[in-house]
């Protein structure tokens, strides 16, 4: 069963901490583990770029699809046999990125 | 006729949730558990009456519940679904051993309690599955509409099934987590029978309270050696006692103080203590006792009183101290003030209670007690204020009523 999770943080909290090396451990145990399929830290949303064609013509917009204090700032992809299992992972993902985990299922 | 009828009922009490746990675990799913388990009840009321009521009615319903599963599988005939039939239909229903059926119940539990759920969710699927009552009893129950209910069951089985919530016993590492979570969803249905809200609504819903503490009963069957599936059966125990003279004749609620000791029900209160006995022998050996336990030993202490006078006040006291240690609540605080009030005086109390205020200014429960010691102290106006904000805020109708006549007689 494949998890997408997502990091979500927060514009109103400022964090100076290098989380990178602690992410990295959790990252080479998830892998050992065999429950690792993809991980990548996101760029600030300034820099996203959404693109709607859905019309005649395409509409190019700057910026997040979602304007909001809360954001995207990472995500995994996570093979596991259960949400248990998930929510054991996302736990201590919680605490290591000292933010909020989304654990969501593909359909 | 008749007898086949009680049979069924008896047999819904008894078997429904080792039905649908049974089948849970064969199909790997609850909505095919839940409905054919269902159909398996129905056939019984139509055949139990004409053919007898069959020697084991548990396997008989197990077996029908399962055909019926097969049935519908057959009916929804999906070409994928054809190997894992012929494989079910293979293996038909092998009686089980009685240690995996106890297991799959609990099974069933925890995952109708499971955290991933939204707690109403949570509360409405575990009165369904393992209770076995139906969405019409839930909504009535809980003042919802039938399909509220409805929408919230489906929308849970949905969400185990999409986000893969296993159907087994959590592991060691998070059982103690996950068993809180069960108890705070049975703790929840009892409260909601016990002092339920709406102003509508009878201030006692009977049915409520005795299926939380017949699931209640049926976990502490499971897990015998936890302490606080113990508390909270033992806690239950001790209230419902207490629960006929809780109300008047004139449909208010009766305070402590003024109940009739008589018509407490000496058997629930001598099997919640032997309980509490229990926690408290554990306790002695070492295992520190948990929030129900620590709350049923407060019943214990009420219930052991021959009059309110009587009234151990320096071990309840102590007892909340302990409570307040563990769950540092501002309701836990409030509590504990007022028995801190029987012992110091209104005074003391109503400085404590008055400390509360930023947290607790919503809650009818805080202006009730502050009104009743500000009567004590014989701040009239200031009592009557505190009494109004108190019905104002209170959602239990004999609570309103006894609250109203509070305040009348304040004169």
């Amino acid at each position: 069963m494949q998890y997408f999770v997502s990091v979500i943080d927060d514009e109103s909290v400022s964090d100076n901490t290098d989380r990178r090396p602690a992410i990295s451990a959790f990252n080479e145990r998830l892998i050992a583990q065999g429950y690792w399929v993809f991980a990548g830290g996101l760029a600030d949303t300034a820099a996203a770029t959404v693109v709607d064609n859905r019309g005649e013509h395409p509409v190019i917009t700057d910026g997040p699809f979602i304007e909001s204090k809360e954001y995207l700032a990472g995500v995994w992809v996570w093979d596991v046999p259960d949400l248990d299992a998930a929510m054991a992972l996302a736990t201590e993902a919680s605490k290591i990125c000292d933010r909020k985990i989304e654990v969501r299922p593909f359909a | 006729m008749n007898e086949a009828r009680e049979a069924v009922a008896r047999a819904h009490q008894d078997e429904w949730a080792r039905v649908v746990a049974a089948l849970t675990r064969r199909f790997g799913s609850l909505d095919i558990a839940e409905e054919a388990t269902a159909e398996a009840f129905l056939v019984a009321v139509e055949r139990w009456s004409t053919d007898g009521v069959p020697p084991r009615p548990g396997a008989w319903l197990t077996t029908t519940a399962n055909r019926k599963a097969i049935d519908r599988l057959r009916r929804e005939n999906k070409r994928e679904d054809k190997h894992r039939e012929a494989q079910m239909v293979q293996s038909g229903a092998p009686p089980e051993p009685v240690g995996a059926v106890e297991d799959d119940r609990l099974r069933l539990i925890f995952i109708c309690c499971h955290p991933a759920l939204a707690m109403e969710s949570r509360v409405a699927l575990t009165l369904r599955m393992v209770g076995g009552l139906t969405v019409a009893e839930i909504a009535r129950a809980f003042l919802a509409h039938e399909s509220t209910i409805g929408q919230r069951i489906t929308r849970a089985k949905a969400k185990i099934t999409a986000a893969h919530i296993p159907f087994r016993v959590p592991s060691e590492l998070d059982l103690a987590d996950r068993v809180s979570g069960v108890l705070a969803v049975l703790y929840l249905i009892f409260n909601e029978g016990y002092l339920a809200t709406g102003p509508d609504t009878a201030p006692v819903r009977a049915d409520l309270t005795a299926e939380a503490i017949r699931l209640a009963r049926l976990l502490r069957a499971l897990l015998p050696t936890n302490g606080e599936v113990t508390g909270l059966l033992a806690l239950m125990l001790l209230t419902e006692a207490r629960r006929t003279a809780r109300i008047s004749a004139a449909g208010e609620l009766v305070s402590l103080e003024e109940q009739d000791r008589g018509v407490w029900d000496a058997a629930l209160i001598a099997e919640g203590r032997a309980l509490v006995r229990e926690r408290l022998a554990a306790a002695v050996a070492g295992e520190a006792p948990g929030r129900f336990a620590i709350l049923a030993a407060i019943g214990a202490v009420h219930t052991s009183a021959r009059d309110f006078r009587d009234t151990d006040w320096p071990q309840l006291r102590a007892l909340y101290d302990r409570l307040v240690a563990l769950d540092p609540s501002p309701v836990v605080a409030l509590n504990r003030a007022v028995v801190v009030g029987e012992i110091d005086g209104p005074d003391v109390a109503l400085a404590i209670i008055d400390r509360l205020e930023p947290e607790l200014s919503g809650y009818h429960a805080f202006h009730a007690a502050r009104a009743e010691m500000l009567r004590r102290l014989g701040r009239r106006s200031d009592a009557r204020a505190a009494y109004d904000r108190a019905i104002e805020l209170a959602g239990n109708t004999a609570e309103t009523a006894d609250l109203r006549r509070r305040r009348d007689r304040l004169g």
